[in-house]
């Protein structure tokens, strides 16, 4: 295979890459400039449906696809929402897009609202981003003053207007519909669906919420076209007919015990032992790697033994992963303790759920104090059922919750304790030489039936 | 009966009201507002929560219930000029920020969360700040601080002494 040219981080090189004159003499809107003149909204829509662009914001759910939800004919305002919460453990791939080409997403936003007939996006950022939040409203700036935002864009009868919305430390935002309350105004707590955002989205209105790679796709699609991007990646398995395959150039975030870590563009389906060795030159301090989370701490845990495993969207969920997610790739080498881990990924959890739903609520919190328990030398061998218990009855799956966010903490104990279960009964075991036969309930579990 | 002094400034109800015609509700406005009166009062107290829904056609619990959510906004007292948020998630803690949080917090001699005497600093702990390529990472204000050893985190501290 020839060696893979960027293209998400074609421009990123550059000195001031985040102007409009540097991003346009790359070629920038040159894709939008095309399709405004040439091609009709639906035209759009079915050239990212053809592309086979799935969702880069973890669900990875087919882009185009998700346009068509939106009802026909609606005399409007639908909105857009560009989803730049950016909050999963391990994830910085929207901020490498946003700080050193954010031309690139907004083109792709304004093509995005061509396709879907929108006529206000709202971007939706953290509030720990400022410097893509400066180099965003530059690059809105810069847009309106060329005519390719506000009013008659490039002198047609499309107009549009982007804005800003900034949040306010919360990973429950980066939800789509815990997004769109907390545009309105809400506590971010996500809505049962249906109905679906297309139906009804903020304000009550059809939306559609993509991610801010999403958006980037976008714009390299309608530039170069379908057939492109439908040569890069895996191709939907034939043996299959819902796997809609994995196409197109994804942004790897690689951190942890690395030598080299960072933000990397490849072909979607490179394995994780590749990502690690090509592009992140090793393990560092010349040890053996132990574990990797495949997209997100959301995602669960690979073995090293997994490493092989291609970072595609059906990949990770065929070792016992819950799926790609953000491609955010955690390496931790072999002096991890998974305990550590497992209590780091609880303590996340446990202060992001947002309280709607008892399962949640109270299962992460449950799991934070039991790891707590077994980190101060009190844990009991039959607390690891307990958290296996938790793990496989909070989430969308077992259908106990409203979100995902519970999936997402219930998978990292699930895979740490079923992939890792020698590493929790070695500590106990050895930090509670005592007390780890035990099976009474400890007092705390007792004062739950108090009340 | 007697009144409390107003808190908005003329600036602030003028920056808030720039926002209402983004969107079609004005209860939109309210993440909006409550940074704008962040941002410049290093906090969001009760009076300003009264006159924000005032602004906004909202009732006051309504503005309280979306403030109460976000950890974010500070409402018994404005904290340190700059805040310093110490990331504790999975990549910064393979890096040792567990050990570089607690090695801020007694070399300052302050809790997560509590700002040093001289008013200058709070320290906070972060999740995931979207750096992981740089772990362990800190967001002081708005510079975000890379690979912080306890002598980068030293010298940051004295900055603020
Ligand atoms: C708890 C939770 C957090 C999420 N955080 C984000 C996020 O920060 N950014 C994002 O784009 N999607 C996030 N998502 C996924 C969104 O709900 C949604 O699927 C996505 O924004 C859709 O955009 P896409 O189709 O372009 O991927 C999150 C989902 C869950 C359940
Ligand atoms: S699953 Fe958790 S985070 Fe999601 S809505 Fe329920 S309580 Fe909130
Ligand atoms: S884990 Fe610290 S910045 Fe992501």
């Amino acid at each position: 295979m020839a060696k893979f040219e960027p293209v998400l981080m074609a421009n990123m090189h550059k000195a001031d890459s985040h102007t409009l004159k540097v991003y346009e003499a790359g070629g920038g809107y040159r894709g939008l400039r095309k399709a405004l003149k040439e091609m009709t909204p639906d035209q759009v829509t079915e050239t990212v449906k053809a592309s086979g662009l799935r969702g880069r914001g973890g669900a990875g759910f087919p882009t185009g696809l998700k346009w068509t939800f939106l009802p026909k004919n609606h005399p409007g305002p639908i909105y857009m929402c560009i989803n730049a919460d950016e909050s999963e453990p391990g994830t910085f791939n929207n901020r490498y897009l946003m700080e050193l080409d954010p031309h690139q997403v907004i083109e792709g936003i304004i093509l995005s609202c061509y396709a879907t007939k929108a006529v206000t996006a709202y971007l939706y950022i953290r509030v720990e981003y400022p410097l893509s939040r400066r180099r965003l409203q530059s690059a809105i700036d810069e847009c309106y003053a060329a005519g390719l935002l506000g009013k008659n864009i490039l002198g047609t009868s499309f107009s549009l207007d982007i804005f800003i919305h900034v949040g306010a430390a919360a990973y429950i935002c980066g939800e789509e519909t815990g997004l769109i309350e907390s545009l309105e105004g809400k506590r971010a707590w996500p809505r049962i669906k249906p109905p679906f955002p297309a139906i009804e989205g903020v304000f009550r209105k059809p939306t559609v919420v993509n991610n801010i790679e999403t958006a980037a796709c976008v714009t390299q699609i309608i530039d170069r076209g379908a057939d492109w991007f439908k040569t890069i990646g895996v191709p939907a398995d034939p043996k299959n007919p819902r796997d809609p395959g994995s196409y197109g150039p994804k942004l790897y975030c690689l951190s942890g015990h690395v030598n080299k870590p960072g933000c990397y563009e490849a072909p979607l389906g490179i394995t994780c032992r590749e990502l690690i060795n090509e592009y992140g030159e090793g393990i560092w301090k010349g040890r053996k790697g132990k574990a990797a989370i495949p997209g997100g701490i959301s995602m669960g845990l690979l073995t090293e033994a997994e490493f092989d495993t291609p970072l595609d969207f059906a990949g990770p969920g065929k070792v016992g992963c819950l799926g790609l997610g953000t491609a955010a790739v955690v390496v931790m080498d072999e002096t991890v303790n998974m305990v550590d881990f497992l209590h780091n990924s609880c303590r996340f959890f446990a202060h992001e759920s947002c309280g709607q739903c008892t399962p949640c609520r109270e299962g992460t919190h449950w799991s934070l104090t039991m790891l707590e328990r077994i980190k101060a030398g009190k844990g009991r061998l039959k607390d690891l059922d307990l958290l296996l218990e938790i793990g496989d009855s909070i989430g969308i799956i077992p259908g106990t919750t409203i979100c995902g966010l519970s999936d997402g903490a219930a998978w990292p104990i699930k895979n740490a304790i079923r992939k890792f279960r020698g590493d929790f009964e070695e500590y106990i075991k050895r930090t509670n030489p005592n007390g780890y036969m035990v099976t009474e309930p400890v007092p705390a579990l007792l004062q739950l039936g108090a009340h | 009966m007697s009144t409390v002094a107003r808190v908005l400034t003329d600036e602030m109800i003028e920056a808030i009201k720039a926002y209402i015609p983004r969107y079609p509700s004005k209860q939109a406005v309210t993440l909006p507002a409550l940074h704008i009166v962040n941002d410049r009062l290093r906090y969001v107290p009760l009076q300003a929560i009264v006159e924000i829904a005032e602004i906004l056609e909202l009732a006051p619990a309504q503005v309280q219930d979306t403030l109460s959510f976000y950890g974010y906004f500070k409402q018994d007292k404005p904290h340190g000029e700059i805040r310093a948020w110490v990331c504790r998630s999975v990549s910064c803690a393979l890096r040792g920020a567990d050990e570089l949080l607690e090695h801020m917090c007694h070399k300052a001699g302050l809790k997560p969360g509590e700002t040093s005497a001289n008013g200058k600093l709070t320290i906070e702990f972060g999740e995931c700040l979207g750096a992981c390529e740089m772990a362990p990472c800190i967001l002081e204000g708005e510079e975000l601080v890379a690979d912080v050893t306890h002598e980068k985190a030293d010298a940051l501290l004295a900055k603020y002494k």
